[in-house]
């Protein structure tokens, strides 16, 4: 037995704040109301009837969330509603944090570069989003505002789950915080196809004093690789850092690639990354 | 609401929601804007907002309100007069036409004196399954070469 | 000494290639599609089909209905619930039975889009056994044998023996614009606006399903976004069930798809397994060739017999051999029916022979392309079915061709020598392949004296309009057909005129497929345009109409007197010509991901005559491109007999940067009985670049035999090709 139905649009209803307190206000009235900025992901969902949201907010009048700036003490800010055509055009991001630039490039096509937003990419938490490693590998901060305040989570503990993450209903990711990264920094996308692709693995790292790897699409969530990290870090040969990797990540077979194919590719990067920092 | 379209202002009712494709292909009757997928992989779609390629089947109307928009119909009008449009005709870039105007709308930003690279990287996000874009490639380069000579006369 | 093209005499409209007759609306953004349609009153249509691939259907009920819509189940249909086609298998709409996954059950239609897509429905089925795996499958719905000379006399006489078995995988069509029709109730009968191949097929379909005589079903091609085979048969499908819509709402019904609808429902290249077991000569001459093919024909039978057809004609490659037998068969399976996709089966098993050409120069230890040279068909030559190949068989001056402008041997030693360092270091691998194919263009054997295709050409006051129900899809039919006729009259290409495909104007020049519409609707063509000619005589058209009123010159398809067919044995002349290719590409491959990068390709194409080389180039590019593809990339992805990645994002189509750069060299050997030499172009491209892509993989190290050869599957062999190494 099969129930065939999709959405109306008419049926839906889109707050636009006048402000970013406005925003917050709504948000707090309304736990139903979903954040929606660039709209590569969330129309897609729309179009194939497969979203359940019904009210959303407009993120669009914000511009405040558009900055990128670089704070006196090094921390590059980059609101929420940068998009990824901004960070490959941001001297900031260029100097800063190029890996960023490095996942922005290889991000859809332009359409979607100039529409996609960090902000989205983040909250919208799919275990494929392309920015998340380089954000974990730069062990940035999320920035949520509420009417209540303003709160800052690490984002180790951003992502709790498969397309779930510590934003609560009546918070908005502002910015992310991203400080200063001594190091080599190194990022890889493995897709369906050159562009336009989604990751079937996707990896960053850093390597400088310390050592940070982070992958996409290996497990139910955008991870660290704490103990491959460990075994690099403790010049264990790359055998065990392999095997660190291996029992750290959970891939699975879908649509796009194979848990043995993520895997074997997963341990690839990992030492790819470490020969190319060298 | 009011939409600035190729210049001129339309006037449209429709929900905030409403694809800005939708809108433009069955209220304002500017049908040269494709739908090929309505995912936002192929490209058919786009048109310039403020300048900037996007995908119209991804744009909520509502996010196009009070910007400017450029489809396929304010490139070079009825009679395809853009020099990118007359080399796509020369070169055979278009077979059967439906990704042709989004690829055009992509091909209209790409910055002179782009490399064929470049010129790759800027059409990633547009896919024509008859060319296999090497005639695209030509009369893009086509476009450029002709406008450099008209410059240097 | 290959024979050299002839020097055909000077022409002055064919062979130029001035600019697509509709390429200005197209690049303007004016052409009309059927999405861009409008119609008073008109309604937008839905399917709903069914989730099991095989069952019962038990019946269905509908949650709130709003007001204004209507419902088409299969008890509306006023004739025959059957696609007529080859056999009358498939149902227009389910009655009861369920035979895959995506099969129509209802039809709804309603003005409005959101109270359209709200409408929930629920279906009953009873899910049965389905059958998803060809090999099992035990019910063929055709078998073809091919016998030349005597088999074991051939592996009598061979030094080694060859054995292997190539696989190949479904490819989805993906023409940009989806499937889509509008159909217009009339007074007595119906009007199908559509985006479509074959103007006739959808009326004969339209004919037996709504039991009216063909004058009161009209068929109009609208401009149309791409088909490449993909909208040869399905149309009769959807326009059937607009058509029924429209028909008992009494007003227009439009019914396009969007992409998942598309991908799940519409038919797509068949799947097919090819054993080939070779008897070899120590010096590389063939001596026997036993080959059995087996396709996945899905749930009907569609077009799968003559797809068949055409694979077996094309299995032995262009290759000459005594003692030959082709056995082929199409299975049926509970999956949406396969169908027609450029190269029409040809792809499939010339994948299969070329690799395995590769294999059999590596089982002898000797250089491939000395194989191939030694091997290649010549004029003289017999095909599999005995058609002796006349002077315009170039398989040998396109192999060279090919050779010397990719430098591939020089290129193939340079990579060996860059693999030798790379297998070291961990680098890219690169590699070097090359396919040697032919495509016969026309229907197969009688195909073209049954179908007797009609073709006409009227006099206007300032020249001729020609009426053909041949489509422009994207490949240049308005304007070749319109170079012929202007050549051959003389006239300027501005004189000519091309009517619109609409079953009311023009008269069935057959469907537009099988590479037909230059070679055999372009001769009929051009063979008016000699009538209107010799009924002018000195007059200009504007004084031969004052004096004469109206005339169409009308001609029907003349088999050359030469050809020969026997359809029961499958002996004689398969097709009326043949093109040949040869293609080489070199390609890299990242160990890290396993994924394979092609780099250059090069593809070298005899096709007669080419009327109007910018887009003859364009069919060889865009082919090429689509066959890299099909080879590395394309994979359907199959559960419980649904396309599971039904979606752009998730099927790989190639987008510029997956695409290399192409060199194409067009090769002019004429036929005789072609518009100034012409053969089909339309589809050969297809045929060589799979096996040229494996083959290059093959030089690197990597043994595959199956495609699409995507990294998850490959990434086992390059690991332990690099394990091998280290």
């Amino acid at each position: 037995m099969t129930t065939w139905t999709s959405p109306a649009i008419s049926s839906m209803r889109l707050e636009r704040p006048r402000s970013l307190a406005h925003a917050l206000d709504l948000l707090e009235a309304d736990r139903g109301l979903t954040p929606m900025a660039g709209c590569t992901d969330l129309y897609v969902g729309i179009h194939f009837g497969s979203l359940k949201q019904r009210r959303f907010l407009d993120l669009q009048p914000l511009a405040s969330l558009r900055k990128i700036q670089k704070r006196p003490d090094g921390t590059l800010v980059l609101g929420a509603l940068v998009t990824y055509s901004q960070c490959l055009d941001s001297p900031l991001v260029a100097r800063a944090l190029p890996m960023l630039a490095s996942a922005a490039k290889e991000i859809g096509g332009v359409q979607i570069r100039n529409r996609g937003t960090l902000g989205g990419n983040l909250g919208n938490a799919s275990p494929a989003g392309d920015t998340l490693p380089v954000f974990l590998a730069a062990d940035a901060t999320v920035v949520l505002a509420s009417a209540r305040g303003v709160r800052r989570v690490p984002i180790s503990q951003f992502f709790l789950g498969y397309r779930k993450t510590a934003r609560r209903h009546n918070e908005l990711i502002t910015e992310i915080e991203v400080p200063p990264i001594a190091g080599k920094q190194w990022f890889r996308k493995v897709g369906t196809r050159a562009a336009n692709a989604i990751s079937k693995v996707v990896a960053a790292g850093v390597r400088g004093e310390g050592i940070t790897f982070a992958l996409g699409a290996v497990a139910p969530v955008a991870m660290r690789a704490y103990a491959a990290e460990c075994a690099l870090g403790s010049a264990l040969p790359l055998s065990e850092a392999h095997r660190a990797l291996r029992s750290e990540i959970t891939p699975i077979d879908d649509l796009r690639s194979t848990a043995a194919y993520r895997a074997r590719t997963a341990c690839a990067l990992l030492t790819q990354f470490w020969s190319e920092t060298r | 609401m009011k939409l600035r379209i190729n210049g001129t202002t339309f006037r449209v009712e429709a929900h905030p929601l409403e694809r800005l494709l939708d809108v433009l292909r069955i209220q304002c009757k500017l049908t040269g804007t494709k739908e090929g997928c309505g995912e936002g992989e192929c490209g058919a779609c786009t048109v310039l907002l403020d300048g900037e390629p996007v995908n119209a089947c991804l744009v909520p109307v509502a996010h196009a309100e009070g910007r400017s928009i450029t489809t396929i119909e304010g490139l070079g009008g009825t009679e395809g007069s853009h020099p990118l449009q007359r080399s796509f005709v020369e070169q055979g870039a278009a077979q059967c036409g439906f990704c042709t105007p989004g690829m055009l709308i992509s091909a209209s930003v790409i910055p002179a004196g782009a490399r064929r690279e470049e010129i790759r990287c800027a059409l990633a996000g547009n896919l024509c399954r008859c060319t296999g874009y090497s005639a695209v490639y030509r009369a893009v380069e086509l476009a450029r070469a002709k406008r450099a000579r008209r410059r240097a006369r | 000494m290959p024979p050299r093209p002839r020097r055909p005499r000077p022409l002055s409209v064919v062979g130029t290639s001035p600019p697509r007759l509709e390429g200005a609306a197209k690049v303007a953004g004016t052409a009309r599609y059927v999405d861009d349609l409008e119609f008073p009153g008109l309604l937008l249509g839905r399917t709903i089909r069914s989730t099991v691939p095989r069952g019962e259907l038990l019946g269905w009920s509908m949650g709130r209905r709003p007001r204004g819509l209507h419902v088409v189940s299969a008890a509306d249909i006023p004739g025959r619930n059957a696609i007529a086609l080859l056999e009358p298998d498939q149902p227009c709409l389910v009655r009861r039975e369920i035979r895959h996954a995506a099969e129509p059950v209802l039809l709804l239609a309603h003005e409005d889009r959101d109270a359209l897509a709200s409408v929930a429905v629920e279906l009953r089925e009873r899910p049965r056994k389905a059958q998803l795996d060809v090999r099992a499958s035990r019910s063929f719905c055709k078998e073809i044998l091919i016998e030349k000379g005597n088999l074991s006399r051939g592996f009598a006489r061979a030094d080694r023996i060859v054995e292997g078995e190539y696989t190949t995988g479904h490819q989805e069509q993906l023409y940009v614009e989806t499937q889509g029709v509008i159909a217009v109730p009339e007074k007595d009968g119906v009007t199908i606006y559509g985006s479509l191949q074959c103007p006739y097929y959808v009326q004969k379909a339209l004919v037996e399903l709504l039991s009216l005589p063909p004058e009161r079903v009209r068929i109009i091609q609208v401009e149309t976004g791409g088909g490449f085979g993909g909208k040869e048969e399905y149309p009769s499908m959807i326009a059937g069930h607009a058509a029924l819509l429209a028909l008992k709402s009494g007003r227009p019904v439009k019914l396009v798809y969007d992409r998942s609808e598309d991908m799940l429902a519409t038919t797509k290249r068949h799947p097919s397994i090819v054993r080939h077991k070779t008897g070899v000569r120590r010096d590389g001459s063939l001596t026997a060739m036993q080959i059995d093919v087996l396709l996945d024909a899905g749930a009907y039978v569609t077009l799968s017999p003559v797809v068949l057809s055409r694979g077996v004609l094309h299995a032995a490659g262009p290759y000459r051999c005594e003692d030959v037998q082709i056995l082929g068969r199409a299975a049926m399976t509970n999956t949406p029916p396969n169908g027609a996709f450029r190269g029409f089966g040809a792809p499939q098993t010339q994948f299969a022979v070329e690799v395995h050409m590769e294999r059999i120069a590596e089982a002898l230890g000797i250089d491939p392309l000395e194989l191939r040279r030694r091997n290649a068909l010549r004029p003289g030559d017999t095909t599999a079915t005995g058609q002796r190949l006349g002077a315009d068989c170039s398989a040998l001056p396109c192999l060279e061709s090919a050779v010397r402008r990719s430098r591939f041997v020089a290129r193939r030693r340079a990579i060996e020598k860059h693999n030798a360092k790379a297998r070291v270091s961990g680098g890219p691998l690169r590699g070097i392949g090359l396919a040697l194919f032919f495509h016969g263009s026309g229907f197969t054997g009688a195909g073209e004296v049954k179908l007797a295709s009609r073709a006409a050409l009227e006099l206007t006051p300032t020249g001729a309009r020609i009426l053909v129900a041949s489509t422009e899809i994207g490949q240049g039919t308005r304007t070749i057909l319109s170079q012929i006729v202007a050549e051959e009259l003389g006239w300027p290409l501005s004189r000519i005129e091309v009517a619109d495909p609409d079953t009311r104007e023009v008269p069935d020049s057959g469907p537009t497929v099988a590479s037909r519409t230059c070679m055999i609707v372009g001769e009929i063509l051009r063979r008016c345009a000699q009538s209107l000619k010799r009924a002018l005589g000195r007059m200009t058209p504007r004084q031969y109409l004052a004096k004469n009123g109206p005339l169409v010159v009308t001609e029907q398809y003349d088999r050359p007197k030469s050809m020969h067919w026997d359809d029961v044995h499958y002996r004689g002349d398969a097709y009326g010509a043949y093109g040949y290719g040869c293609d080489v590409i070199e390609l890299e491959i990242d160990p890290v991901t396993a994924e394979v990068r092609p780099a250059e390709v090069t593809a070298v194409q005899d096709i007669g005559r080419a009327i109007h080389p910018v887009l003859a180039a364009g069919q060889i590019e865009g082919g090429t491109a689509q066959g890299i593809a099909f080879a590395l990339a394309e994979e359907v992805v199959m559960r419980d007999g649904r396309m599971a990645n039904a979606q752009l994002t998730n099927y790989a189509v190639p987008t510029p940067l997956d695409t290399p750069p192409m060199q194409v060299e067009i090769l002019e050997f004429p036929y005789g009985h072609g518009p100034f030499g012409a053969k089909g172009v339309g589809e050969m491209p297809i045929d060589g670049p799979s096996p040229a892509v494996v083959n290059a993989l093959r030089h690197a190290g990597l043994d595959i035999r199956d495609i699409p050869a995507v990294p998850e599957r490959i990434a086992g062999l390059v690991d332990s090709m690099r394990g091998a190494a280290t």
